[in-house]
């Protein structure tokens, strides 16, 4: 009868060697003459998946806030060298087994049987998975995407091509790294299904941004495509082709190669066949787990990336922990203090995964999240508590990740205010607002709200008021953003509860929340990239446009003559249901936009619930005409408008515009800039483009949707509430935003050196002067200390406001936000 | 939304100003005014007027602090330069009734003068700052300097390759308008927008002026019809719209290049005169205590 192990431990990827190193710790603690517990490895060599990454390939060891908990090393570095610590710590003396792929288990905690692919078995006590998701790579799922040399699905080494023209397929960080490394010698296109690579860790988006910026570099990238199929070359050697669907339709783009790296999709099956449930359809689901990591067979463990947890050190820390767990050791996660700063303030007892436990059940949206990532939410977010004015005074004030503490009765957020987080309620009330003055709703715990920004960008409309002893989770833009990319169900119950909502402040409906739920499911949300036109004049209306996000702007006889303009939470087209079904205008959105479409039936649900109601939005409707019909006599000032979309004002919120017919070209606006920020101007007032007498000079317009802010890696952009859109310290200068800003408002920049006083350079001569001209040789410490990004902050929190505007002697600079625009183009 | 300088705030300084003006005018005349005792600088109400005067000459030269003071937060600077413009013109009216029209070779009249002109040298920026903006928007046509330059060197490079198939006549003489031009020079040719781009013609050793591109131009054209072959005249008609569009880049070039001068230049001539001023107007309050 063979060996029965305490723990068998199959896979040996970062989470399994970690998991054996802890378990020979124990063995050598306790002097056993044999291995308690076995490793088995299905492939030649231990952790296949580092194994094939990319020869060089730099390692990260992100999250960066989280401590190693391993008895084995690992800190960033090469590939090579992090493999080369973990072979000696297998030599070390690690009971590891190679080409033992487990193929079946059966029996159950105490008494397992794993059935290898030799056709052993191997009986243990208590069996950990960490297998990983490397399984079976995701498939292009057209014809001809079977494995071949001309479809891969897998890169060895890049140089083993030279001289090609290879597709390279996916936006994760494989999909990057070899498409980059590719492109060392080989002319690469990278295809990305969405518009920007989010999925991606964040060294990795650098690299990719700068790989697709570096003119020097064969390297291209399509986004927003699907590939629609593949020509497979005639001969070997010869070129086939790979077709895309795009916004602007097929493209075909001939290659020798094309390489996918779309993703794995959990080996589902065998884990299935193990009696694993995973309750979810969705590809990318993977099972339950309690915290400690024991799925719903008792003695079967789930960790690392098979767990949902994507990371090494994350997957190398639950190796530690499992066996801790296993041995009866009730061991705290490597992120528990974490969790336990961020619960600091609560007002209850309580241990920290016991409240991360609680907290998912109460909120309905995440309850069916893996705990896991439901872990990883609140580790990203700030756990608010409400406390009276009277206590509030005396609370302890904590770090930056722990608990925040907020006066009760005072609003969380004010109407007209910049933020575009997340909350979740989990216990309390709060009373939330949905327009400005409008009426209170109340929301319960386990009900969300601030999903209009989230969604729009645009500022917050209405007040949110926390009541007593209440407790939020406010999650930022970036974590929601990529859960609702990855998760359905959260996705669609924010999307729901958006349109409910926004019809809720748009038609202020008397309805039972089922019935108004109903109508919610029943429109449809569209997207329409800048350009796009959603009616066109002179057409029969059937629906009116509720604007979910972005800028719809109307044009009359012209292309461009732009008589109205509507952003978020305004409606567009709505004369057709309101009794005049020809369009007078053609509507077009400014930029990438997202409307809610109703139809009759729904309108009429929506108005006839509510009759008095209808009156303000035939009065709004009136404003609108009277607003257009003038705009509409003004062809002058319709083509300003016009013009001023066509720079992509649309989508700003506070912009210089110049007229151009003051300006006498002093440039007293740039050097107050420069003297008020370091030294450096953030505006470049003689470049931008002019029309009939208007000039839009290079300077930020504070995006509502800062294309900046997407992918910053240490999240140095943010949004003040107010509305400025400023890059704090914590800038790496990777470049990013650089790349990200459609407007050229960021440039990368060295210190500026420190500016003799008024004094000393009128007297003595040192320096340059006030305002006098930027170019600079930045001092050995500024070029330590590397190039960071600077751009426009609006002079935020500036006694008198913005100094380009200030200093501007002939009252040529103004900044406006598209609201004022009328105004500005009126006389011109 | 754009308010100019002048209309700034509803013309509130201009308000201001006027309100001065009748006031100084009101005090000028209660001199009453006898043979013995005429209106001068010395009665009280000439010593208010001077004064007022020499605190709105300070004043006035502030203006150039404040425009440098760029984190201020007192007032605006078009409020400033507003003030700056309607109180600046009232004072010539102020300095005037001070004066009383009592003028001599001495240093009270000269600060008289240098008011004067530093007055009128405002009132021609004044006239500058609010006309030309207009113009050199019209003239730069949407586009900054830097994109019309760029758009030059297209055409000339473009002009450069076109040339290569022609005759070695031409093309020398083409290759010699490009080598020639002249854009800026003297501070006189900026901001007169002269031209003194010249050409080297056929079997000549010295060039001669070639402005707006015009012999250039004259040349082309004529030698079109002359031309042999349909390929040839194809070059030179493509030649010809180069230069053509070249003449259009090159005037505009200019005119910028003159409007942004005249825009700055009789800065040259306001704020050392200013100084001169406060010089003057130093020595003529010194002296009038000293020799009271
Ligand atoms: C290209 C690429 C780049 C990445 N870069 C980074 C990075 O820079 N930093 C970072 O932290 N993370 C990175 N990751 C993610 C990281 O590799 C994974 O999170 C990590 O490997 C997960 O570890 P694991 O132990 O759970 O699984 P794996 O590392 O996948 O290990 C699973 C092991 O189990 C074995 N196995 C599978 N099935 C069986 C079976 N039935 N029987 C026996 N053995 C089996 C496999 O052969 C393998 O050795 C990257 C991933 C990829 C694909
Ligand atoms: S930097 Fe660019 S993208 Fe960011 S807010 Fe300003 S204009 Fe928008
Ligand atoms: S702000 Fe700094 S760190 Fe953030 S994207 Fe820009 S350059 Fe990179």
């Amino acid at each position: 009868m063979s060996k029965r192990y305490h723990i068998a431990i199959v896979g040996a990827g970062p989470a399994g060697l970690s998991a054996a190193g802890r378990a020979a710790h124990y063995d050598a603690e306790s002097g056993a003459a044999e291995p308690t517990y076995i490793l088995l490895e299905g492939f030649n060599t231990f952790a296949k998946t580092i194994q094939k990454y990319q020869k060089g390939k730099h390692v990260m060891d992100e999250p960066g806030f989280l401590n190693l908990r391993s008895e084995v090393g690992f800190t960033a570095g090469k590939r090579e060298e992090i493999l080369g610590v973990w072979d000696e710590a297998l030599a070390a003396g690690i009971n590891i087994r190679y080409d033992s792929e487990v193929v079946a288990i059966d029996g159950e905690k105490g008494g397992f049987n794993l059935k290898l692919g030799s056709g052993d078995a191997v009986e243990a006590e208590h069996i950990v998975f960490s297998i990983g998701t490397q399984g079976n790579p995701r498939t292009l799922g057209v014809p001809g995407d079977a494995e071949s040399d001309f479809v891969r699905y897998t890169l060895d080494d890049p140089e083993d091509f030279k001289e090609e023209t290879i597709v390279v397929v996916g936006a994760g960080d494989a999909a990057i790294e070899n498409a980059i490394a590719l492109s060392d010698y080989n002319k690469v296109f990278i295809i990305n299904r969405r518009n920007e690579f989010s999925r991606a860790k964040d060294g990795n988006l650098n690299a990719v941004l700068a790989a697709i910026n570096d003119k020097n570099r064969p390297f291209y990238c399509v986004y927003e495509a699907n590939v629609a199929g593949l020509e497979l070359p005639s001969a070997p050697g010869a070129k086939g082709a790979i077709v895309l669907s795009t916004p602007s339709g097929e493209e075909r783009i001939e290659c020798h190669r094309i390489i996918a790296r779309l993703g794995t999709i959990p080996p589902r099956k065998f884990v299935e066949s193990c009696g694993i449930v995973i309750t979810s359809d969705n590809p990318e689901a993977v099972p339950d787990v309690d915290r400690h990591y024991q799925s719903n067979v008792p003695g079967l463990y789930i960790i690392g990336a098979l767990g949902g947890y994507p990371l090494i050190k994350q997957a190398m820390n639950q190796g530690y922990d499992v066996v801790e767990f296993i041995n009866g050791k009730d061991t705290k996660p490597a992120d528990y203090p974490l969790l336990q700063d961020q619960f600091s303030g609560l007002p209850y007892v309580m241990d920290a995964e016991d409240v991360l436990d609680l907290y998912q059940q109460r909120v309905p949206m995440f309850r069916h999240m893996n705990p896991l990532a439901f872990r990883e939410l609140i580790i990203e977010s700030r756990i608010i508590v409400s406390l009276p004015p009277a206590e509030l005074a005396r609370a302890p004030q904590g770090g930056e990740r722990s608990t925040a503490f907020v006066a009760a009765g005072e609003p969380l957020y004010r109407n007209g205010e910049f933020s575009t987080t997340f909350y979740t309620l989990v216990e309390g009330e709060v009373q939330l607002q949905l327009e400005k003055d409008g009426p209170w709703h109340t929301i319960k715990p386990g009900q969300f709200f601030g999903e209009m920004s989230l969604i729009s960008g645009r500022p917050r409309q209405g007040d949110a008021v926390v009541s007593e002893d209440a407790i939020l989770i406010e999650t930022p833009r970036r974590i929601m953003v990529k859960l609702m990319n990855s998760n359905k169900e959260v996705s669609s119950g924010i999307d729901r509860i958006f349109v409910m909502r926004a019809l809720q402040a748009a038609f202020r409906p008397q309805l039972t929340l089922e019935e108004l739920g109903n109508i919610a499911g029943q429109v449809e949300t569209r997207q329409y990239k800048a350009g796009e036109v959603l009616f066109t004049e002179g057409e029969e209306g059937d629906c009116l446009h509720l604007i979910r996000s972005g800028t719809v702007m109307l044009t009359r006889g012209g292309a461009n003559l732009v008589v109205n303009q509507n952003h978020s939470g305004e409606l567009a087209g709505q004369m057709a249901l309101m009794g005049a079904p020809r369009r007078r205008d053609t509507a077009t959105a400014a930029v990438r936009t997202e409307t809610i479409v109703i139809r009759q039936a729904e309108f009429l649900a929506l108005v006839g619930s509510q009759p008095e109601h209808v009156a303000t939005l035939q009065g709004r409707l009136s404003e609108v005409l009277r607003k257009s019909n003038s705009m509409a006599s003004q062809p002058q000032a319709a083509g300003a408008i016009g013009f001023l979309m066509g720079q992509g004002l649309g989508e700003a919120t506070n912009a210089l515009v110049i007229d151009e017919t003051l300006c006498v070209g002093c440039d007293n606006c740039e050097r107050a800039c420069a003297e008020t920020h370091n030294g450096i101007s953030r505006l470049d007032r003689e470049s931008g483009a002019s029309l009939a007498g208007l000039h839009v000079p290079i300077s930020c317009r504070h995006c509502e949707l800062p294309h900046c802010m997407k992918d910053c890696p240490p999240d140095a952009i943010r949004r003040s509430a107010n509305g400025e859109v400023f890059i704090s310290d914590s800038c790496i200068g990777c470049g990013n935003c650089e790349t990200n800003c459609p407007y050229d408002a960021i440039k990368l920049s060295y210190a500026a050196p420190k500016k003799p006083g008024l004094l000393s350079w009128l007297l003595l001569g040192r320096g340059p002067g006030p305002g006098e001209p930027e170019s600079f040789t930045p001092s050995a410490a500024a070029k330590d200390a590397g190039k960071k990004a600077v751009k426009c902050d609006a002079c935020m929190g500036r006694p008198g406001g913005p100094a380009c505007v200030r200093a501007c002697p002939t009252g040529a600079a103004v900044r406006v936000s598209p609201e004022q625009f009328s105004e500005l183009v009126e006389g011109h | 939304m754009h308010t100019s300088l002048l209309a700034w705030r509803n013309f509130r300084y201009g308000k201001w100003a006027l309100l001065l003006g009748v006031i100084g005018i009101g005090l000028y005349l209660s001199q009453g005014g006898n043979a013995a005792q005429p209106p001068n600088g010395g009665t009280w109400q000439g010593y208010v007027l001077g004064t007022v005067g020499a605190l709105l000459i300070v004043w006035l030269s502030v203006l150039g602090v404040r425009k440098r003071r760029y984190s201020s937060a007192a007032g605006t600077v078009q409020g400033w330069t507003s003030a700056h413009v309607y109180l600046g013109a009232v004072l010539l009216l102020i300095g005037t009734l001070h004066s009383a029209a009592q003028v001599g070779w001495n240093v009270h009249t000269l600060a008289y003068a240098l008011m004067c002109l530093v007055i009128f040298s405002g009132f021609y920026g004044l006239y500058v700052y609010i006309h030309l903006p207009g113009h050199l928007a019209t003239n730069n046509a949407g586009k900054d300097r830097d994109a019309w330059l760029e758009e030059l060197a297209d055409l000339d490079s473009n002009i450069r390759d076109t040339v290569e198939s022609c005759d070695a006549e031409l093309q020398a003489m083409a290759l010699s308008a490009l080598d020639l031009t002249q854009l800026g020079g003297s501070t006189w040719q900026q901001l007169t927008a002269r031209d003194g781009s010249r050409i080297v013609l056929p079997g000549q050793s010295k060039a001669v002026s070639n402005a707006e591109q015009g012999i250039i131009v004259n040349a082309l054209s004529e030698r079109i019809p002359d031309a042999r072959k349909q390929s040839q005249a194809e070059v030179l008609n493509e030649l010809l719209a180069l230069f053509g569009r070249r003449r259009v880049i090159l005037h505009l070039l200019r005119q910028d290049v003159r409007l942004k001068g005249l825009l700055k230049v009789w800065l040259f001539v306001h704020i050392p005169l200013t100084i001169a001023l406060l010089v003057a107007l130093s020595i003529h309050i010194f002296s009038v205590f000293i020799y009271w």
